[in-house]
């Protein structure tokens, strides 16, 4: 393959996988209004379109043409950038996600991942930890109490929950001996559901810890105290209208969507059938690919289920709560696991 | 000025010598190496530029929110720089601790503090007679001592990495290793104890920190002590 063919190849996998990720983004949407509406006894939206599945275009449509305000003593250089940077980020990290099986394309190119990196976990983390900014910045510049307290917010609760985060994935990490998302997924796959990392692998304390802490990464109930509505108004977008706020709004969801894909990675063996290699391939490498693609957006979906299901029946914490909950409890726990799963690594 | 003459050629270096490294341009067609050079020197000259502006842009600017974000400019073009010299463990290292840690309490400090624009003042006439020069001086003497030491030709950037890859390939008889394998076996094998004692004094650095901030019985609370300030 040559670098022209590989380029042009980069750029359509890009665009593919971009635009499949908006419009997961605008059904998750749909799917957490829908859910919560169930789980509040009512019906969720359900005029337009057949059971309202038209209605992220819609939605899109009037954030689109809403009028555009910015406050007159915002800072506005920061104030632009600010939802810029969340949106990039949120985009970006699905880049090192394998999403079905290696080398599947003409020629053994890798149609299912847009760059398979040896570091590829890491780039996940690196990624988040800058996602960030465009919180902390847009509380800042929006130069209004309640978004100064709802970034100062969630900058603390980011960089607390960080770290539980990344130590709650060193238990994978020891299991596969590899930071390659590729390699840890194709090492779960040997006994299928026995040998995934949730429970063959005995990873179940570091899944809970990881969900844990990916919830507060991602701003979600129980811990979405930057936006704390009863208390902050909006919290961080208070200032924010039209598209700059859908902007903020869809990092959201796409942080999700990333936070979903990479916990069916390492802890539900990705792409892989709950049977594994136990049940050979079949004979069409068509069938295959499209089952790899089957199971991995089955397993996503549970989670975004699961992400809703949270929001709906569990109350926000108080910031104390949080804090003590983050520092007290998640970071021992994950210290624990490490050493754990190292001896168990050693002496088994 | 010294880093200009020297990295490109650093980095040119590693490309033919790592055995990962050729492992991995093997997927393209023969004539890849030199695309590969030259796609790596321009991302050097980018990177390079967008880390200097940054540096500049830092000292320039007088709000303080302002030269924090161009710090995170200059961190993550570092950041870069180390992933084209063939480090991508500490290229991503660089971006999650400091791009992302230290400089968002960098920021959060800057924002709970609300600090404001910095007034410009002229300086000391003394600082601009003695500084510049002193500064030129100081970078010439570098630039000499690095030119003289490595010569212009093939830097010897990672040699301790360089010797541990030939360990470790003795090793595991010269089996395809990682960049990450090759650090972990120097961090936790050859240098396990400097690295160890360096964690334990970090530790008491944190320890000293919690002991400072601590209030003792009897203290009225912090924030009431600053308020009667």
């Amino acid at each position: 393959m040559t670098l022209l063919q590989f380029f042009l190849w980069s750029v359509v996998k890009v665009a593919v996988v971009t635009v499949i990720l908006l419009m997961g983004v605008a059904y998750t949407v749909l799917l957490e209004r829908k859910l919560v509406g169930r789980i509040q006894n009512r019906w969720g939206p359900s005029r337009v379109g057949p059971f309202g599945m038209l209605q992220p275009l819609v939605d899109g449509a009037k954030n689109f043409l809403k009028e555009d305000l910015i406050p007159t003593a915002v800072y506005r250089p920061l104030y632009l950038l600010a939802p810029i940077i969340s949106l990039t980020c949120a985009l970006v990290s699905i880049a090192v996600i394998p999403f079905g099986e290696p080398n599947a394309g003409p020629h053994g190119l890798d149609l299912f991942e847009i760059s398979n990196i040896n570091v590829g976990l890491l780039v996940i983390l690196g990624i988040t930890s800058i996602g960030v900014y465009g919180v902390a910045l847009a509380g800042w510049s929006s130069n209004n109490k309640y978004s100064l307290l709802g970034s100062l917010r969630s900058s603390a609760q980011l960089i607390s929950y960080e770290l539980a985060l990344g130590l709650s994935l060193v238990g994978i990490v020891l299991r596969a001996g590899s930071l390659n998302l590729r390699v840890i997924v194709e090492q779960q796959a040997e006994k299928g559901i026995a040998t995934w990392n949730i429970f063959g692998g005995l990873q179940f304390i570091a899944f809970f810890i990881y969900l844990t802490a990916a919830y507060a990464e991602t701003n979600r109930s129980p811990f979405d105290l930057p936006e704390a509505e009863s208390e902050l108004t909006g919290g961080y977008h208070t200032e924010y209208s039209s598209m700059k706020f859908a902007m903020f709004f869809m990092a959201e969801y796409a942080n999700m969507i990333t936070v979903g894909c990479v916990a069916t990675l390492l802890f539900l063996g990705g792409w892989t059938s709950p049977w594994g290699n136990l049940l050979g391939p079949v004979e069409n490498n068509l069938v295959n690919a499209l089952l790899s693609i089957f199971w991995f957006v089955a397993k996503v979906f549970c989670f975004l289920f699961l992400y809703v299901w949270v929001r709906g029946t569990l109350p926000r914490f108080r910031y104390d709560q949080l804090m003590n909950f983050g520092w007290r409890y998640l970071m021992p726990l994950a210290i624990l696991n490490i050493v754990g799963t190292s001896l168990w690594l050693a002496y088994r | 000025m010294a880093e200009r003459a020297l990295a490109p050629k650093a980095i040119v270096v590693y490309l033919p010598t790592g055995r990962c490294v050729e492992h991995r341009l093997q997927p393209t067609d023969a004539a890849a190496p030199k695309n590969g050079e030259l796609m790596h020197l321009i991302l050097f000259l980018i990177f390079a530029g967008l880390c200097l502006a940054g540096a500049i842009n830092l000292l320039l600017q007088s709000h303080p929110i302002n030269s924090a974000l161009s710090l995170i400019v200059v961190m993550s073009s570092l950041a870069v720089l180390y992933l084209l010299l063939g480090a991508e463990f500490l290229a991503i290292a660089q971006i999650i601790v400091y791009a992302g840690a230290i400089m968002v309490l960098f920021v959060f400090v800057v924002m709970l503090l609300n600090a404001g624009r910095e007034d410009r003042t002229m300086g000391s006439r003394a600082a601009k007679l003695i500084g510049f020069p002193a500064v030129a001086v100081l970078m010439a003497l570098l630039a000499t001592v690095i030119v003289r030491i490595q010569g212009l030709g093939a830097a010897q950037l990672g040699a301790g990495l360089a010797a541990a890859q030939t360990a470790v390939e003795t090793a595991a008889g010269a089996q395809d290793t990682s960049n990450l394998a090759q650090l972990s076996q120097v961090l936790f094998h050859e240098l396990l104890l400097p690295f160890e004692v360096t964690s334990v004094l970090i530790l008491i650095a944190i320890l000293g920190a919690v002991v400072l901030a601590r209030k003792t019985e009897g203290d009225e609370p912090a924030v009431e002590r600053t308020a009667a300030k």
